[in-house]
């Protein structure tokens, strides 16, 4: 076992070079420091869509290695926005409250700029005192800290209480989505101290940046989250190629059998949780800041179904499955969106497809789960000549995950 | 709500599926809509959407504007807030279009905000706010609070005699910051704090009675008790509904409404909130020649009979209208010459009177109160001389000593008191 | 009190005018503007001149108006009283004599607003309290209820001998008992009529008798004068930056300096870059600014404010007291005694109300919850798409009352038939796609929603997204009444009985027939259900279709008293499989239990924090999240072999 990372793993090889060609195409080509062939906003979407590809890896190890459909990590993502977003906001008030205050002949005191930040930010939405949980807006390190602690925090108790009374399958996913459900409606009142439906934003402009083009920003975004997405995926490739990830996976095919063993299931889960909700976190810090702004409804339910959808249609299981299926199914579904692709006239009445394209999806997603459980990763392992066994037919036995009738027949 | 990733990306696709240059030179104005035409939102925008369609194609039947044809281009943020962004970074850079009308939410109009001041563009917001705003780039042909909150909570007082006030709202921040005003308003006009009932639900809420309860509740004291109602969307359905059963009547307990107009009445039955009320600059029932036209024009474009004109298609209208004068009278497209010609256009309202464009970007508008008919209309029984539309309240203390003029003092945030500009970007 | 007062004008207005000598006609061409443009504030001694005119007409025209009829011919301009007649209207001239016929377009109704309109009836009371038609006597109640005057005492008294009707004689007197406690000149009438109201929780006793207790707060330097309710302690009762703001109101001491105003002066009094001789440069701390301040002060540059010490000093040097507004003492004691005991009444009337709440919400839950507890907790398939199931059935109404325009039939016709449409969507989707991943758990939930978003999306297509009604017959209109405190509307009750009836239902299904029996077989273990001739397959497909079914009628059920639009079913899914999951899987008495547990919860947080019901919704999933943990198989766990893993 001495062969390098990269030879054990060539996949990882042949992904990182591919992102590092894209990245280096997308600068050649856009506005602010290229040819200007793809508008700043593109820039932006693509930075956007590799986060989410950062959060669907993050997806695919909980789920597809480990087992556990986690329906909430969507809300890891976005509090990791919440916290970044708090000190952009704070940070880029206080330059327009300093020099607002300086102008009236007396230096501002330490209180005076304090309230003239609340009640800049917080005048929006009526209210004009800075909650508590602003306490540390002010400093770029420290709610850099907070970004990754409080959504590890949450992962980490939640987990544990979970976990710990073994709350598992369906009823774990159900928990994990009334949870981010009960984060939503908590962020939606405008008492949560984080301007309620409002949310934050103007999160694009940078504090100390205000004379830098959008052009350029976008761009130093992007490298961000390339850097982000290459780092998180050889971190998870080197997770789950080691004897932690044969642990995990594991745990997914028969957790009583591993507790049987005698390995701390409870711990390896809430590990990998607490690992993913951190990942999650990372991808919220650098998306927001393009997105511009973050509210409430980014928390929704249906946010981290959306991810498990596109965990599923890539291919669960393997890192770069969920990468493909993140970046396909987000990138199409903006193109159908988009208003901008032609109806398609069927006799009397014309196919729209903004409205038809969710039904589509849906179906699609359907087909996937019955028929390709494997998603389009699946097509790689037909280039690669990888027959999995059919497990169709009848079972032969009365446990689940026993022989199948065809399988017995090979 | 529902939607948020999928339709995340549309712009950058669809930018990149459009050459840029075929956009480099064209022979037309480019007119941009920023309304959502699918999500939670589209029940209300869409229609929005169409009322710029027609009054474009009106406008290009006239002859079109400096010599050449107005064309629409029209995007759909998808009631989703970030992609109400990116879409009016679309619009600029890559459709570049020299005027948008669009947004319907103030969080939507304030996810806009950043990217309009940063390009320079320029942005015309239909619908009634909360106020507290001016920018250099927007001009709200809606009302502002003391354009419908203000006068509805007068009528109150004075005619109807209201001691008592419950101001119930789904909660978000307009909702939010018009009960701060009104709050304040009424402890100004010596309404004890203890006599203000305020009541947040969330968006959609459907289970009402414990609320009604508690509001008929409050007249146990023998004040008459009067509801404000900012309660926005279908919510108010299920509100309406319960206020019926519980037998509650117009003349023991007033409802006016700050977001229920003709749209939303055509999918109630209304008989039994006859004499409810609503405040709005405009009421499909105004009895103008202009209005009659305009309703007329608007069932033909539309091709049906049945649908309803509402106020914020009044402001599309005025706002429009406005814009087209200010271009001709500016003679260019350009942002900065249209903001400046914008500044004192007049033009009538459907509802009788002048609109003129104030210099702090908004509009002197009448007030109009309404009471609900049997048949889903509104009979209009007040209506105020032109009120001019106030960005900052003058009722609550941090706002009262800010000011906003663009044609004297070019400051959107101007405090009074110091003499200072505190700035000139909005907040968002 | 206002009203008071501008009828009491209006009269002395009145008293220099000869009695009966104008006729009523010539009172309104006089007052034309104002009364074609009324406005409360100044139509009030108008009103009375037409009331008290002595035209017989008086009654007449002041109806109409209120009633906008009274209009204007666009022709002349001249005012006539029109009843519909016909495709028109008749017209009346104001004297009294008819004036021909009118269509619609050829006059304009004045509409007076709803304050005006008050007026009107105020001053018709006169006129209806002895009116031959019970309906104006009833009208004329209200009226007087709505605003009472001290000039309505005499004429109530006077027309209760003459009533006859029983009801409205009861009604009167109790009215008189209203209007005696506030006006009536004799201390000892009032507080007779007080306490004979002792008990008597209703909304207008209380409406009547609250205003006799109100208190102000004030501030005196020595004894109090008038009716002192109470004496307040600064700290306990009232703060302290309350209690200065009661001297500073009442002139009985300087107001405070803010931290604004203290800028504004020290920014005013800028000399050479040193303000009191302190350099500008350190005025960005608080302490500096207060020095600077200070040293202004002393060289009497700006004026002097009061300091934390002379705020202290003044604050000793007072009390403070609750004064009612009503200056006699027998009167406010009488009135806090009997409403002592109304309010221990209301109180106990109020829990009431609150169980009621709580139990009518808990049926809509449970309603939205019973099919899930078939799907989910009979045969452990997570299904998605059971919020669209019930969009289904709400949709199903809606169509069915676009073709029948009797709402009883309708919706007898609706329950069944969004049974049978859900019924089959349910045995479709069973077939198609859930069959197959029995194995499978996680990915049936996955699988059926993308269902359920295709689902959503093709209502949307066909519906619109705007809400859609769906109307309750007439004779579920309205509200069960106990007092005016505990009340439920019957839709409410309707939901409930409906709720009732699935349970029994649903128990006697699954206990009492052949079906029942084989689906708890097939449940318990497929194998051997099978080998005991019992086809599993056609079982799973039923009870998924009735699960289904249920929902169906469950969203006609909750489109009556909602909203009916193509997301409504999403809003209740993660509730209602929460209710499944607390109250525990596969049990009735569970789900029951679930959805009582969660309404009761939701209803008394609610209670507590009644200003944001979104607050009550978080705190209810938290303590949801953490039942589980506590309890992860609910509240009812099935014990013994069935439980399975």
């Amino acid at each position: 076992m001495t062969r390098s990372f990269f030879a054990r793993n060539p996949s990882a090889l042949i992904f990182i070079a591919f992102l590092a060609l894209f990245t280096l195409a997308v600068t050649l080509m856009s506005e602010g420091l290229g040819a200007g062939l793809i508008s700043t906003s593109f820039v932006k979407t693509l930075g956007k869509t590799l986060c989410l590809c950062l959060v669907a890896l993050a997806m695919d190890l909980i789920w597809g290695y480990a087992g556990i459909l986690s329906l909430g990590h969507m809300a890891f993502f976005a509090l990791g926005g919440y916290m970044i977003g708090m000190w952009l906001m704070y940070a880029r008030t206080e330059e327009i409250v300093v020099a607002a205050l300086s102008q009236g002949g007396l230096p501002a005191t330490p209180e005076e700029v304090q309230q003239g930040i609340a009640t800049q930010i917080f005048g929006v939405v009526g209210s004009s005192d800075l909650p508590a949980i602003w306490s540390f807006a002010h400093s770029l390190p420290l709610q850099l800290i907070l970004a990754l602690a409080v959504p590890g925090l949450l992962a980490l108790v939640f987990g544990w209480l979970a976990f710990r009374s073994r709350v598992t399958g369906v009823y774990l996913s159900i928990l994990t989505q009334a949870m981010t459900l009960a984060l939503a409606l908590y962020l939606f009142q405008n008492d949560s101290g984080l301007r309620g439906n409002n949310g934050l934003s103007g999160l694009q402009n940078l504090p100390g940046l205000g004379q830098t083009s959008q052009d350029l920003i976008s761009i130093w975004f992007f490298w961000a989250s390339a850097l982000a997405l290459a780092l998180g995926y050889l971190t998870l490739n080197w997770v789950v190629s080691g004897k932690f990830g044969s642990v995990i996976r594991a745990i997914r095919d028969d957790e009583a059998r591993v507790r049987f063993l005698g390995y701390p299931v409870e711990t390896y889960k809430l590990f990998v949780f607490t690992l993913t909700a951190l990942i999650a976190a990372l991808a919220g810090v650098l998306y927001y800041p393009q997105a511009g702004i973050i509210n409430p409804a980014e928390l929704a339910p249906i946010a981290s179904i959306y991810l498990a959808v596109w965990v599923a249609i890539g291919g669960r299981g393997r890192l770069y499955g969920a990468v493909i299926g993140a970046a396909f199914v987000s990138l199409l579904s903006s193109l159908f969106t988009s208003g901008r692709l032609p109806d398609i006239p069927l006799g009397p009445v014309s196919l729209n497809w903004v409205d038809w394209w969710l039904v589509l999806l849906g179906l699609a997603f359907v087909a996937v789960t019955l028929l390709a459980p494997k998603g389009i990763g699946g097509l790689f392992d037909r280039f690669q000549g990888v027959i999995p066994p059919d497990r169709k037919g009848a079972p032969l036995g009365p446990d689940d995950g026993s022989l199948q009738e065809q399988e017995a027949q090979q | 709500m529902k939607l948020n990733r999928r339709a995340l990306l549309a712009s950058g696709i669809a930018a990149l599926a459009m050459p840029r240059v075929s956009f480099a030179q064209a022979e037309t104005i480019k007119v941009g809509v920023l309304h959502s035409l699918s999500g939670t939102m589209a029940i209300s925008e869409t229609t929005l959407k169409d009322t710029m369609l027609m009054l474009i194609e009106q406008q290009n039947a006239k002859g079109g504007l400096l010599g050449k044809q107005l064309e629409a281009v029209v995007v759909d943020p998808a009631s989703d807030w970030p992609l109400f962004a990116e879409k009016a970074r679309e619009l600029l850079t890559v459709s570049k279009v020299d005027v948008m009308f669009g947004c319907w939410t103030s969080v939507s109009r304030k996810s806009v905000l950043p990217v309009i001041e940063e390009l320079n563009g320029l942005l015309f917001y239909p619908v009634q706010y909360e106020g507290e705003e001016s920018s250099k780039n927007v001009f709200y042909t809606g009302a502002a609070p003391n354009q419908q909150a203000i006068p509805a909570v007068d009528y109150y007082l004075e005619e109807l005699g209201v001691q008592k006030f419950a101001l119930l709202g789904t909660d978000y921040v307009y909702p939010r910051t018009t009960n701060n005003i009104l709050e304040a308003y009424l402890i100004s006009k010596g309404i004890p704090k203890e006599d203000i009932f305020v009541n947040y639900t969330p968006f959609g809420h459907s289970d009402w009675s414990k609320i009604v309860g508690d509001v008929v509740a409050l007249g146990a004291d023998g004040k008459k008790v009067g509801v404000i109602s900012t309660i926005n969307g279908d919510a108010n359905i299920g509100f309406y509904k319960e206020l019926a059963a519980a037998g509650v009547s117009a003349e023991t307990l007033p409802v006016v409404a700050f977001s229920v107009g003709e749209e939303e009445l055509s999918g109630l039955d209304t008989s039994n909130l006859v004499g409810h009320l609503a405040a709005w600059n405009y009421f499909m029932s105004a009895d103008t020649p202009e209005n009659a036209a305009f309703i007329e024009a608007w069932k033909a474009f539309i091709k049906d009979d049945k649908r309803v004109t509402n106020d914020p298609m009044e402001a599309h209208y005025i706002g429009f209208n406005m814009w087209v004068n200010a271009v001709t009278a500016a003679g260019t497209t350009e942002v900065d010459a249209v903001s400046a010609a914008m500044i004192g256009q007049e033009f009538p309202n459907l509802t009788g009177g002048m609109a003129k464009m104030l210099p702090n970007h908004h509009l002197t508008k009448p007030v109009l109160i309404g009471e609900i008919r049997a048949d889903g209309q509104f009979d209009i029984i007040s209506q105020t001389e032109p009120v001019p539309g106030d960005a900052w309240t003058d009722y609550l203390p941090e706002s009262a000593v800010l000011e906003a003029d663009w044609a004297e003092l070019k400051c959107g945030m101007y405090n009074t008191e110091t003499s200072t500009c505190v700035q000139l970007k909005s907040n968002y | 009190m206002r009203l008071t007062a501008l009828l009491v004008a209006a009269l002395t207005w009145l008293a220099p005018l000869p009695a009966l000598a104008q006729e009523a006609a010539a009172i309104v061409a006089e007052n034309r503007d104002m009364i074609e443009k009324p406005s409360r504030q100044t139509i009030g001694p108008v009103i009375s001149a037409i009331a008290v005119s002595g035209d017989p007409m008086a009654d007449d025209i002041l109806s109409a108006w209120a009633d906008k009829r009274l209009v204007i011919r666009k022709s002349d301009d001249a005012m006539f009283l029109a009843a519909p007649e016909g495709d028109g209207f008749a017209l009346t001239d104001l004297d009294g004599s008819t004036a021909g016929n009118a269509a619609k377009g050829d006059f304009t109704e004045l509409k007076p607003n709803a304050g005006v309109r008050g007026l009107i009836e105020t001053a018709l009371v006169q006129f209806t309290l002895s009116d031959p038609d019970p309906a104006r006597r009833t009208a004329a109640l209200t009226s007087i209820a709505r605003d009472p005057t001290p000039e309505a005492l005499e004429p109530l008294r006077a027309s209760l001998a003459t009533e006859e009707d029983p009801a409205l004689k009861a009604q009167k007197e109790r009215l008189e008992r209203f209007l005696t406690l506030r006006f009536d000149p004799d201390p000892a009438a009032r507080v007779t009529a007080i306490e004979s109201l002792a008990g008597d929780i209703s909304l207008d006793t209380r409406g009547a008798l609250n205003p006799l207790v109100a208190t102000t707060r004030a501030a005196f330097a020595g004894d109090p004068a008038g009716n002192v309710a109470r004496t307040l302690a600064v700290g306990r009762d009232l703060t302290e930056a309350e209690a200065y703001d009661l001297l500073v109101a009442a002139n009985l001491a300087p107001a405070r300096l803010t931290l604004e105003e203290q800028r504004a002066a020290l920014a005013a009094n800028i000399v050479d870059g040193f303000v009191g001789g302190i350099p500008v440069a350190e005025l960005n701390m608080q302490a500096a600014r207060d020095r600077a301040y200070t040293a202004l002060e002393a060289a009497g540059t700006v004026p002097s404010a009061a300091t934390d010490d002379e705020a202290k000093a003044a604050l000793a040097a007072h009390r403070f007291f609750e004064v009612f507004v009503e200056p006699d003492a027998t009167v406010t004691t009488a009135a806090t005694a009997t409403l002592a005991s109304i309010d221990r009444k209301v109180a106990a009337m109020q829990a009431a109300d609150l169980g009621l709440d709580a139990l009518s919400l808990a049926a809509i839950y449970f309603l939205a919850a019973i099919g899930l507890a078939i799907t989910f907790g009979v045969m452990g398939v997570i299904n998605m798409a059971h919020g669209e199931f019930i969009t289904i059935g709400a949709y199903t109404g809606f169509v069915v009352q676009l073709y029948v325009p009797d709402y009883t039939l309708s919706i007898l016709i609706a329950l069944p038939l969004a049974f049978a449409v859900t019924f089959a969507a349910g045995v479709a989707m069973e077939r198609l796609v859930i069959r197959h991943l029995y194995k499978r758990p996680l990915e049936t939930l996955l699988a059926t929603f993308g269902i359920s978003i295709a689902l959503q999306q093709i209502l949307k297509n066909v519906f619109g997204t705007q809400a859609r009604p769906l109307t309750a017959p007439g004779w579920l209109d309205g509200a069960l009444t106990f007092n005016d405190v505990v009340s439920i509307s019957y839709i409410r009750i309707a939901i409930f009985v409906l709720a009732l009836i699935f349970l029994g239902f649903f128990l006697y299904l699954m206990k009492r027939t052949r079906l029942g029996l084989e689906v708890r077989a097939v449940t318990q273990n497929p194998a051997m259900a099978a080998s005991m001739g019992i086809n599993p397959d056609r079982i799973n497909m039923l009870t998924f279709g009735l699960g289904s079914g249920i929902a169906g009628i469950a969203g006609v059920a909750i489109g009556l008293y909602a909203k009916v639009t193509s997301e409504m079913g999403a809003d209740y899914i993660v509730q209602s499989f929460m209710t499944v999951v607390v109250g525990g899987v596969g049990n009735v008495w569970g789900t029951l239990a679930g959805s009582t547990m969660i309404g009761s919860l939701q209803k008394v947080i609610e209670f507590l924090n009644p200003s944001n019901t979104l607050a009550a919704q978080t705190y209810m999933i938290l303590f949801i999240i953490l039942f589980i943990q506590f309890r992860p198989r609910g509240i009812i766990a099935l014990r013994g072999r069935a439980a399975g893993d």
